[in-house]
C-alpha cells in the first residue's frame, strides 16, 4: 500500500539579496495513514519551512526549486495555485505554534471556523455551524455555543490551541502538518494536547507530521521519526530505534543533551558551537565543525543512504 | 530538552558587515533612486535660495527696477525697455517672476526651516522634561500637547495671526507654535521606552546617574524618529505658510512669500493670464515634493518595524 | 464601558471650557472694532457711547462672564457688520461647509482604500509603486494652487464646470444640501475632489502601511492555510483588521477637512463658515470669530469623543476585555 505522503528530494531556495538560502535541501520523508512522524531539529534547521513546502505556502523570495510531493499519488508541485488552495484546509491541515497570533482576533470563532468548511464545501451555513460544533466537541471543547460566539482574546493559550487543532480537523484531512503547536503553552496543557492528538489521528486514520525541537515530546508521541539539519535529515527511522541507536553523531548528541538522561552530578553533556548559516553552506558535512567523529571523508557532504528498512542515515561515520 | 533559542521559521540570517552606522545609512539611504531624485532637488532649491540676491535677473522688490508697461507679459516676452527676456512672464506690476519665485523660495525656505528648528528645540526641551519629571509636569505639558494636537494646525495657526498681526517673526512663532507638540510627544515616547528598559538593567545604575544616563541613552535612540518628523515638518511648515499667505494672513506685501505671488494672480486666471499662479505654485510644488521624498526614505530606512 | 464613556464626556466638557476662555482671550486682543464702526470723525464721548453699547468698556473678566453665561443660552452675540446673531450667521453657512467636508470625506475614502490596499498587497510591483508616488505627489501639493489649477482648466480652458459658488439645494431632513442636484453637483465637484486631494493620498499611505503590516501577521498565513480564497483573506481578515484603526483616523481627519475647507472655500467663493471667517477675520467682527470657534471647537469636541467611543466598540478586544477565559 503506498504511503499517504511521500516526499522525495525536496529543495526549497530562498533567494536574497544577500544570496541564497537553502532552507530544505534535499529532504526525503514518508507518511503513512493513521500514523504520526516527528520531525525533529533546531531552530534554523529547516523543518517548519519543510511542513510550509508540503503546504504550497512558501512566501517571496523563496520557492520549491526541485523534488516531488506525492499525496496520495497526486504530484503536488506541479499543482496551480488554485488546485492547491483546494487542497489545503481541506486535504492537508495546518497547525501552527502561537495561537493567539493565527486566530484573527477581530474577527469570531465561529466566523473563522466555518469558513475553513464553506471555502470548500458548497454547504449551507447552517451545516457549516453544525459540523463547527462537532469538531469543537471532538478536542474535548464543552458547551459550544458559547465559545462560538466568542473572540480569540477571550479564551486561555491551551483552548485557543484546541480550537485551532478543530480548525484544522473540521474538514477531515488526510495529512496534518503541526508546527510546534504546543511549545507556547504549558507544560500540563501540553501533555492534555498530545495526548488528544495521538487519539484523533488513530481515530481519524490522518497522518501527523509533528515539527518540534524537542526530543522529548516527539519520544512519547511518534511512530517514526526524521532528524532535521541545516536544511537536510540526517537521520530517519522508527521512533524506538532512533532512541535506542542514534547512528549520527549530531542524534546522539541531541539526545545526550537531554537533562533526564543525564547522570545526576555529571556535567550536562552538550554539541559544541553553533548551527551554520543556510547561507554558507559549504561543500563538506554541515555538521562537521562539531562533530566528534569527524575524518576526512566528511569534507564532502554524504548522500542519504538507505541502510536498513524504513532506515536512513546520511553519514560516512556513523555511531555503529 | 530545549536546545532552542528562539523558535524561527524563517531562514537564517547572514552575520552583518562591519560598517560604520552612518555608511550603512547612506548605502540604504540610496537605495530608493526617488530619494536621491528628492535629495538633489532639495540641494538645488536650497542654492536657489541662498544665492537668490546674486542670480535673479532682477530684484522683484525694488521699485525703481520695475517697469509698470512690462506688466501682465507673458512667458518668453521681452521688455519693452531694456530688451530683457522674462522667461516665465511678469506679474501686475511688471515684476520677473522668475526673480520673484527665486525671492518667494528664499523666503519660504527661511521660514519653514527655521520654525521647524526652533520648533524642534521646544518640544524637544518639554518632551524631555516631562519624560524625565513625569508627574504632574508630564500630565500638563502631554495634556496641553494633546489638545492642540486634536485641532488643525491651520485653525490655531490662522487666529494666532489674526491675533498677532503679520511679519515674518510672527509667523514663525505660529508656525512654532503649531509644530512643537509633535516633537514634545515623539521625544517623550522614545524617553519613556528607554527609561524602562533602564528598570529591566539594574535599578541602582539608575539611581546613581540618572541625569547622564537618562541624556546619553535617550538623545540618540530619540533621534531618529525626531529625525523623520522633522523633515517632514519643514514640508508642513512651508506649506502651512504658503495658505496663509494666500489667505492673506501671513506675511507682508513687502516680503512676499509664494503664497502670496500665488494669491496675487488669482483674479487674473479667469482672463487666461494663468503664469502669474501658476509658475509659483510649481516651484512651491516642487520644493514639497522633494522634502517628502527625502523623509519618506528616512522613514523606511529608520524604521525598525518594517526590517525583516 | 459606561465608566469610560463618562469620563470622556467630562473631559471633553473641561476642554470645551478652557477652549472657549482661550477662543475669548484671543479673540479680545485682535483690535478695536470701535475703530471700524464708528465714524472716524466721531468725537471721544460717540467713542465711549458705541463702546459702552457693545459692552466693551468692561474688564475683561467681566467680559468674558457674560459671554460664558450668554453662550450657555445660544447667544453668542451680535455681528458687528451685519447686525444679527453671531451663532446664527455661522448655523446658516454651516451646512455647506459641511456639505462640501463630507463629500471630500466620500471622495477620499472610496478612492484612496482601494488603493491604499492595492499599494499594500504589492509594495514591490510597478502599479503599488506608482501609487505610492502619486501619493507623494498628491500631499505635496498646494491644495489653493491645485485650486486654481482646476478652475485653470475645467473652467477657463474646457468651459465645463463653474468656478465659483454653490448650486441649487434641495431640502434634506431640514437642511438645504446641493449635491442631489445636477447643477449642485457641477458647483461642488472641484472644490470636494481639492479638498479630498490631501486626505486622500494620507488615507492611501496609511491603508498601504497598515495593509503591509497586516499580510505579515500570522493569522493572514493561518488563513491562506485553511485554504481560503485570496479574495476572502485580504477582503475579510486583513480588512477588519486595518479598517479598526482607519476609521478611528478617518473620524479624526473629519475635523481636519473642515479646517482646511476654509481655503477652498475662498479660492472656489463657496458660502460655507469658513468664507466667513475669513471675512470676519479682515473686518474684526469679533462675534462671529468667537461664535466660528466655538462652533468649530464643539464639532471638533464631539468628533473626538464619538471616535474614542467607536474605538472602544468596533475593536472587540477592547469592548469585551481581555478577560482569562473561563473554562
Amino acid at each position: 500500500m503506498s504511503a499517504l505522503l511521500e516526499v522525495t528530494g525536496l529543495r526549497t531556495h530562498f533567494f536574497t539579496k544577500v544570496g541564497v538560502v537553502k532552507a530544505v535541501d534535499d529532504v526525503s520523508l514518508r507518511v503513512e495513514r493513521g500514523r504520526i512522524l516527528g520531525l525533529v531539529g533546531e531552530s534554523g534547521s529547516g523543518k517548519s519551512m519543510t511542513g510550509y513546502s508540503i503546504l504550497g505556502l512558501v512566501d517571496e523570495p523563496g520557492r520549491i526549486v526541485e523534488g516531488s510531493i506525492l499525496l496520495n499519488g497526486t504530484e503536488l508541485t506541479r499543482l496551480d495555485a488554485a488546485a492547491w488552495r483546494r487542497l489545503r484546509g481541506n486535504r492537508i491541515a495546518m497547525i501552527f505554534q502561537d495561537p493567539m497570533m493565527t486566530l484573527n482576533p477581530v474577527l469570531r470563532i465561529d466566523t473563522q471556523m466555518t469558513e475553513a468548511v464553506l471555502a470548500h464545501h458548497a454547504v449551507s451555513k447552517h451545516t457549516a455551524l453544525e459540523r463547527a460544533r462537532a469538531a469543537l466537541a471532538r478536542v474535548g471543547i464543552p458547551s459550544p455555543d458559547e465559545r462560538l460566539r466568542a473572540y480569540p482574546h477571550q479564551f486561555s493559550g491551551g483552548m485557543r490551541q484546541r480550537v485551532a487543532i478543530a480548525i484544522a480537523l473540521i474538514n477531515n484531512p488526510d495529512l496534518i502538518i503541526a508546527d510546534e503547536p504546543t511549545t507556547a503553552l504549558d507544560v500540563t496543557i501540553q501533555g492534555q494536547i498530545l495526548s488528544e492528538v495521538q487519539k484523533l489521528c488513530r481515530e481519524t486514520g490522518a497522518g501527523l507530521i509533528w515539527i518540534s525541537h524537542d526530543l522529548a515530546v516527539i519520544s512519547g508521541l511518534a511512530d517514526e521519526v526524521c532528524v532535521m539539519y541545516a536544511g537536510r535529515i540526517v537521520e530517519s527511522g522508527s521512533v524506538v530505534e532512533i532512541l535506542e541507536h542514534p547512528m549520527h553523531p549530531y542524534t546522539r548528541g541531541l539526545l545526550d543533551s537531554v537533562p533526564s538522561r543525564n547522570t545526576p552530578g555529571r556535567p550536562l553533556s552538550q554539541i559544541p558551537g553553533m548551527t551554520p548559516s543556510l547561507l554558507k553552506l559549504g561543500a563538506a558535512c554541515a555538521f562537521r565543525e562539531r562533530c566528534p567523529r569527524a575524518i576526512e571523508p566528511c569534507g564532502v557532504a554524504p548522500a542519504a543512504r538507505e541502510i536498513a528498512a524504513h532506515r536512513t542515515l546520511r553519514c560516512v561515520n556513523p555511531i555503529a | 530538552m530545549s536546545i532552542a533559542v528562539e523558535p524561527a521559521d524563517a531562514p537564517v540570517a547572514p552575520e552583518p558587515r562591519e560598517q560604520s552606522p552612518w555608511r550603512r545609512f547612506a548605502s540604504e539611504f540610496a537605495e530608493s533612486k526617488l530619494a536621491l531624485l528628492g535629495l538633489a532637488m532639495l540641494l538645488a532649491i536650497a542654492t536657489i535660495a541662498i544665492t537668490a540676491p546674486w542670480i535673479s535677473p532682477q530684484n522683484p522688490y525694488d521699485l525703481a527696477q520695475l517697469d509698470v508697461l512690462d506688466s501682465k507679459l507673458a512667458p518668453g516676452e521681452h521688455s519693452s525697455s531694456n530688451g530683457k527676456t522674462y522667461w516665465l512672464g511678469t506679474d501686475d506690476q511688471g515684476r520677473d517672476m522668475l526673480s520673484g519665485i527665486f525671492y518667494g523660495l528664499r523666503i519660504s525656505l527661511i521660514v519653514g526651516v527655521s520654525s521647524t528648528v526652533i520648533a524642534l528645540a521646544v518640544g524637544l526641551a518639554l518632551g524631555l522634561a516631562a519624560a524625565y519629571f513625569g508627574g504632574w509636569v508630564d500630565a500638563i505639558v502631554m495634556r496641553i500637547a494633546d489638545i492642540q494636537l486634536s485641532f488643525p494646525a491651520i485653525l490655531i495657526a490662522l487666529v494666532l495671526l489674526a491675533v498677532l498681526g503679520q511679519g515674518v517673526d510672527k509667523i514663525i512663532v505660529s508656525l512654532v507654535t503649531v509644530q512643537w507638540a509633535y516633537y514634545a510627544r515623539t521625544v517623550r515616547s522614545a524617553a519613556l521606552v528607554e527609561r524602562q528598559k533602564e528598570y529591566i538593567e539594574a535599578a541602582r545604575v539608575l539611581a546613581l546617574s540618572r541625569p547622564r544616563i537618562v541624556l546619553r541613552h535617550l538623545l540618540p535612540n530619540c533621534l531618529p524618529p525626531l529625525i523623520v518628523v522633522a523633515t517632514v515638518q519643514v514640508a508642513h511648515a512651508i506649506q502651512l505658510e504658503a495658505a496663509l499667505s494666500f489667505l492673506g494672513l501671513g506675511l507682508p506685501i513687502t516680503e512676499p512669500s509664494i503664497g502670496l505671488l500665488i494669491s496675487n494672480g488669482f483674479q487674473y486666471l479667469l482672463s487666461g493670464k494663468y503664469w502669474i499662479s501658476f509658475y509659483p505654485g510649481v516651484a512651491l510644488l516642487l520644493t514639497i515634493v522633494a522634502i517628502n521624498l527625502v523623509a519618506d526614505q528616512l522613514r523606511d530606512v529608520l524604521n525598525p518595524r518594517l526590517k525583516k | 464601558m459606561l465608566a469610560f464613556t463618562i469620563r470622556r464626556l467630562g473631559q471633553s466638557l473641561l476642554v470645551l471650557l478652557v477652549m472657549s476662555f482661550l477662543v475669548f482671550l484671543g479673540v479680545y486682543a485682535i483690535g478695536n472694532p470701535v475703530e471700524l464702526l464708528v465714524n472716524p470723525q466721531a468725537d471721544a464721548i460717540e467713542r465711549a457711547r458705541a463702546t459702552a453699547a457693545l459692552g466693551l468698556d468692561k474688564p475683561m473678566l467681566e467680559q468674558y462672564w457674560v459671554f460664558l453665561s450668554r453662550a450657555a443660552h445660544g447667544d453668542l452675540g451680535r455681528s458687528f457688520v451685519f447686525n444679527i446673531p453671531a451663532i446664527q450667521l455661522i448655523l446658516d453657512k454651516l451646512p455647506a461647509t459641511l456639505e462640501l467636508a463630507f463629500c471630500a470625506m466620500v471622495i477620499a475614502v472610496t478612492i484612496g482604500i482601494p488603493l491604499g490596499l492595492v499599494a499594500g498587497l504589492k509594495p514591490n510591483s510597478f502599479i503599488g509603486r506608482a501609487i505610492m508616488a502619486g501619493s507623494i505627489f498628491g500631499f505635496s501639493l498646494p491644495s489653493f494652487w491645485v485650486g486654481l489649477v482646476l478652475i485653470m482648466v475645467f473652467s477657463v480652458q474646457l468651459g465645463w464646470l463653474p468656478p465659483n459658488g454653490r448650486g441649487e439645494t434641495v431640502m434634506l431632513l431640514g437642511i438645504p444640501v446641493s449635491f442631489l442636484t445636477l447643477d449642485g453637483l457641477r458647483h461642488i465637484a472641484m472644490p470636494a475632489v481639492n479638498l479630498a486631494l490631501f486626505k486622500l493620498s494620507l488615507l492611501v499611505r496609511l491603508t498601504r502601511g497598515s495593509t503591509r503590516e497586516a499580510v505579515l501577521q500570522d493569522y493572514v498565513k493561518f488563513a491562506r492555510a485553511k485554504g481560503l480564497s485570496q479574495r476572502r483573506v485580504v477582503g475579510v481578515h486583513v480588512l477588519k483588521n486595518i479598517l479598526i484603526p482607519i476609521v478611528t483616523v478617518i473620524g479624526l481627519e473629519l475635523g481636519s477637512v473642515i479646517a482646511f475647507a476654509i481655503i477652498t472655500e475662498s479660492i472656489f467663493a463657496w458660502p460655507g463658515s469658513g468664507k466667513l471667517l475669513i471675512d470676519s477675520i479682515n473686518q474684526l467682527d469679533r462675534p462671529v470669530i468667537v461664535a466660528y470657534l466655538l462652533v468649530i471647537v464643539t464639532i471638533f469636541i464631539g468628533i473626538n469623543f464619538v471616535v474614542d467611543v467607536l474605538y472602544s466598540v468596533l475593536d472587540p478586544r477592547v469592548r469585551l476585555g481581555a478577560a482569562a477565559a473561563a473554562h
